[in-house]
């Protein structure tokens, strides 16, 4: 890709031809805020809030207009702090302020501009009137829907067009009654939503929400175990506990996708009911055994049956060195080369 | 997969027959609809309007099991209208003169009759693949559980190579493996018939390699599939079994002469995460570690191997598969079972798989590798057969192929077929996903998708309680009348213990690939009480 240079608050810096202003910037760690830009998704240009100035042009916005040679970039002035303050304080106008319990503290890009705009508390209530007060769409297993810290950048309803191609959601109304919302107005649950979540990983304020937001200590590469796809997963780790997943960005299969099983289906790691104990059957009931007691019932039961006697299924949920291990044990040890799994299944 | 899950963005046609991908391979589904969205064209053959449709160019609604004579007909329009690849036919295949001879019968006419497809559809269809520079075909289990599903298969591999669409970027033969591992536990030798690398077990040299590597005398003699085992069971012949993570009660077909099997059996060992249905037969049941819980590769549909790292420890006192085979093997006396961690055994096993020679746990850290992947310095292999087939004459070869029925054709007793489906909430026989109270509210019971036409046929309404009965028996399951589903076809998923779905199907198997006829079998439907 040819590249072109451009200065950037005085900085020379130089990106690929086809990048705007916007990303020139963030690709070289220069901020400027921005709501409704989403490096996965078309550019809209709706928020307004990443104007920066260019020289012999004025007041532009940066995530819609391309690099080109010889730019001259301001992203902060006087006139710049004035104009972007107007559509958030816009934003702020009815926006719910529980940012504290908010599960987006801390990780809100609303946040991120007023702390970087310095908007004081009389500039945020300047236009407040009252705080919206729409009913939270809960009905979703795994996240929910608060319309009332909606920023309107319509990343969730790109994501669920451009990425996912399911269209679950779309905008409605006009002005101060603008919503997002189903075909239909319903609840997510009765749309065609697919649960995936794409949506609410992408959108950058509290409007959409895990339903647990239990931070992880720390995270571990896997791959998710259900479908034959093989998506990178980053599982999040707390204590003892799985208590998130995250699309591995890296993983070259899925390129942080994920379905619904793959980001929510992990409960079943902790669940109570997994085996914990080697079970024996002894008058009939299986009952808790030690692993010694358990092995060696089995391996002198086994012992006992001829080769042809014997059969083995080995796992297509389970690792190919478990499933090496395996084969090797029913060809080398029990003798026989009935062993099969559910492939065809 | 003769190709990868990235390089179905390069196709300019999309073929998906016997997939419902936007429900069992959902990301890889986004690749086909991000395709078809940036104007490739997409062809969906299946008897169900499935979700995918939405996005098709064209669909195909063929009845179930007459994949063959719909492809054969497809095949026949190309050669009819000269559209096929010659130069692609003449440097790398075989056996064309005698294909092209059993292409004959199957005239537009023939094959409406047989599939119910307008014959125009198919010829449109035909013209469209083979039109396209670049053509894709995607398939899955809806082309393999038949009882002629190995013709299936070679029919979709005559398709390929008649228009030269294989070996290159966006084109290839891509059946969709199911789960996680299942490419792996095929690569592993988790079957009756190879060893590692799919050295057969018949083949001299390949049974001296592993006596050599594994220090013990081997057997040369195939032994038995899956559904065979519960077959010999019944009949006395296999006492034992040793079964990890399964839960063939709730997946095989014909589901009340597995439950026989089992009990007819002396001693069943199960090793599983949690005590599934088929566990409940166990007579020493060992609990294993979930993939959370352990280091390990996975080898998916792709053919990419892949890491997967331990997270936490297991729960309670389970432990890793691999631990407790072999603590098996050495109280029976097996030698060679002393590993330490997975990655001797992968040490081992990459050794021994030629495929697999240049994989090692270093070289996978961040990324996977796609198999072949024979020495250290090779950069694996995204798209298979670019130069020669593996066949001994390294060509493709072409086989004629004839329509033969499914099995278990509707009649006045039982006048619908039953085809089995997934859900995307749920996966397999739900041992995992029903433990997840999200995805269990998302999906929550079993439900039988009934035509309009035929719900009223049968004075059903929707979310009516109705007893499905076929000639193996019978289950009680709520109707959703829609019509995702043709008159005449009817279709479950196999995902809930209560209504469970294999009580129905046939276990009736292709003679080749061993797999039972799940997508078609004859049943009825009456509304309970
Ligand atoms: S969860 Fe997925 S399907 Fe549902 S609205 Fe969001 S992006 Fe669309
Ligand atoms: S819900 Fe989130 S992503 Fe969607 S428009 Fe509102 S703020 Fe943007
Ligand atoms: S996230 Fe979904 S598509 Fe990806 S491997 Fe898991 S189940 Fe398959
Ligand atoms: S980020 Fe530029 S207009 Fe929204």
């Amino acid at each position: 890709m040819e590249k072109v240079k451009l200065t950037i608050d005085g900085l020379e810096i130089s990106a690929d031809k086809d990048k705007t202003i916007l990303q020139a910037a963030l690709e070289n760690d220069i901020y400027i805020p921005h709501l409704c830009y989403h490096p996965d998704l078309e550019k809209v240009a709706v928020c307004r809030v990443c104007m920066v100035d260019v020289a012999g042009r004025g007041l532009t916005i940066s995530c819609r207009a391309p690099v080109e040679e010889g730019l001259v970039v301001k992203t902060d002035s006087e006139e710049l702090k004035k104009v972007r303050k107007v559509p958030v304080q816009l934003l702020f106008a009815n926006h719910k302020t529980d940012c504290i319990t908010c599960g987006k503290n801390d990780d809100c890009e609303l946040q991120r501009i007023a702390k970087y705009l310095g908007l004081e508390a009389d500039e945020l209530n300047r236009l407040r009137f009252a705080e919206m007060d729409d009913p939270i769409d809960d009905s979703n297993p795994f996240f929910d829907r608060d319309p009332n810290k909606c920023v309107y950048c319509g990343i969730c309803i790109r994501t669920c067009s451009e990425l996912q191609n399911i269209n679950a959601i779309d905008f409605s109304n006009r002005g101060y009654s603008t919503r997002v919302s189903t075909f239909g107005g319903g609840p997510i649950v009765e749309s065609r939503c697919e649960s995936c979540g794409e949506c609410v990983v992408r959108c950058p304020v509290g409007a959409l929400l895990p339903k647990t937001t239990e931070q992880p200590a720390r995270e571990v590469k896997s791959v998710c175990t259900y479908c034959g796809v093989g998506c990178g997963i980053l599982l999040g780790v707390r204590g003892h506990k799985i208590v998130s997943v995250r699309g591995d960005g890296e993983n070259i299969v899925n390129r942080g996708s994920l379905c619904v099983k793959g980001r929510y289906g992990f409960g079943f790691i902790n669940s109570p009911e997994r085996l914990t104990k080697p079970l024996i059957r002894k008058n009939g009931e299986l009952v808790e055994a030690e692993w010694d007691e358990a092995l060696d019932f089995a391996a002198e039961k086994l012992k006992s049956c001829k080769s042809d006697e014997v059969a083995v299924f080995a796992s297509a949920k389970c690792t190919n060195e478990d499933n090496y291990v395996i084969q090797k044990f029913s060809r080398a040890v029990l003798g026989t080369n009935s062993v099969d799994h559910c492939a065809r299944l | 997969m003769t190709n990868s899950v990235a390089d179905i963005g390069e196709a300019s046609c999309i073929l998906a027959i016997g997939t419902n991908t936007t429900q069992a391979h959902p990301v890889l589904a986004l690749n086909v609809k991000r395709a078809a969205a940036k104007g490739a064209k997409l062809i969906v053959a299946n008897p169900k309007e499935i979700v995918l449709c939405e996005h098709a160019d064209i669909f195909l609604q063929h009845k179930p099991g007459t994949d063959v004579a719909l492809l054969m007909g497809m095949m026949k329009v190309i050669v009819d209208e000269n559209l096929q690849n010659d130069s692609f036919i003449n440097e790398r295949t075989e056996n064309f003169e005698e294909f092209k001879e059993s292409l004959k019968k199957f005239t537009l006419d023939y094959v409406e009759e047989i599939t119910g497809v307008p014959g125009e559809n198919a010829a449109e269809a035909a013209r469209m693949y083979a039109a396209a520079g670049t053509a894709s075909i995607l398939y899955a289990m809806g082309i393999t559980q038949h009882t002629h599903g190995t013709d299936n298969v070679l029919a979709i591999a005559n398709l390929a190579m008649l228009t030269g669409n294989i070996g290159k970027p966006g084109t290839g033969v891509n059946p969709l493996r199911g789960q996680n591992n299942v490419q792996g536990a095929c690569d592993m030798g988790g079957l009756p018939n190879v060893y590692p690398g799919y050295q057969r077990v018949d083949n001299p040299d390949a049974k001296a390699k592993f006596e050599k590597a594994w220090g013990v005398k081997l057997d040369d003699k195939i032994g038995l599939t899956h559904t065979v085992v519960f077959d010999k069971a019944l009949e006395g012949e296999i006492k034992a079994l040793y079964m990890v993570g399964e839960n063939p009660v709730l997946s095989e077909a014909d589901a009340g002469h597995t439950r026989k099997a089992m009990e007819k059996m002396d001693f069943i060992v199960v090793q599983d995460i949690f005590l599934t249905e088929s566990a409940k037969f166990a007579d020493v049941v060992l609990p294993g570690a979930s993939f959370a819980e352990k280091d390990g590769t996975v080898t998916n549909t792709e053919r990419r191997v892949q890491r997967t790292y331990k997270a936490i420890e297991p729960v309670g006192d389970a432990k890793p598969d691999w631990w407790i085979t072999s603590q098996l093997a050495k109280r029976m006396g097996g030698k060679g079972f002393d590993y330490n961690s997975p990655e001797d055994i992968f040490e081992e096993l990459s050794s021994l798989t030629p495929s697999y020679g240049g994989i090692s746990y270093e070289r996978i850290k961040e990324q996977g590798l796609q198999w072949p992947c024979p020495d250290s310095g090779h950069p694996g292999t995204p798209i298979l057969h670019s130069e020669k087939f593996p066949s001994a004459s390294g060509k493709g070869k072409f086989v004629p192929l004839e329509y033969r029925e499914s099995d278990e054709l509707p009649d006045d007793e039982y006048p619908l077929i039953l085809t089995t489906d997934r859900s995307l909430f749920h996966y397999h026989t739900s041992t995992m996903t029903r433990k997840v109270e999200g995805l269990n509210r998302l999906n929550s019971e079993e439900l039988l998708n009934i035509n309009p036409a035929d719900a009223e046929k049968y004075g059903i309404s929707d979310g009516d309680m109705v007893q499905a009965v076929s000639r193996r028996g019978e289950v009680n399951v709520k109707a959703k009348v829609t019509d995702i589903c043709p008159p005449g076809v009817v279709s479950m998923t196999f995902h809930f213990a209560e209504s469970p779905t294999n009580e129905l199907t046939n276990a009736a198997i292709d003679p080749v690939a061993k797999i039972p006829e799940t997508k078609v079998c004859a049943i009825k439907v009456q509304k309970v009480g």
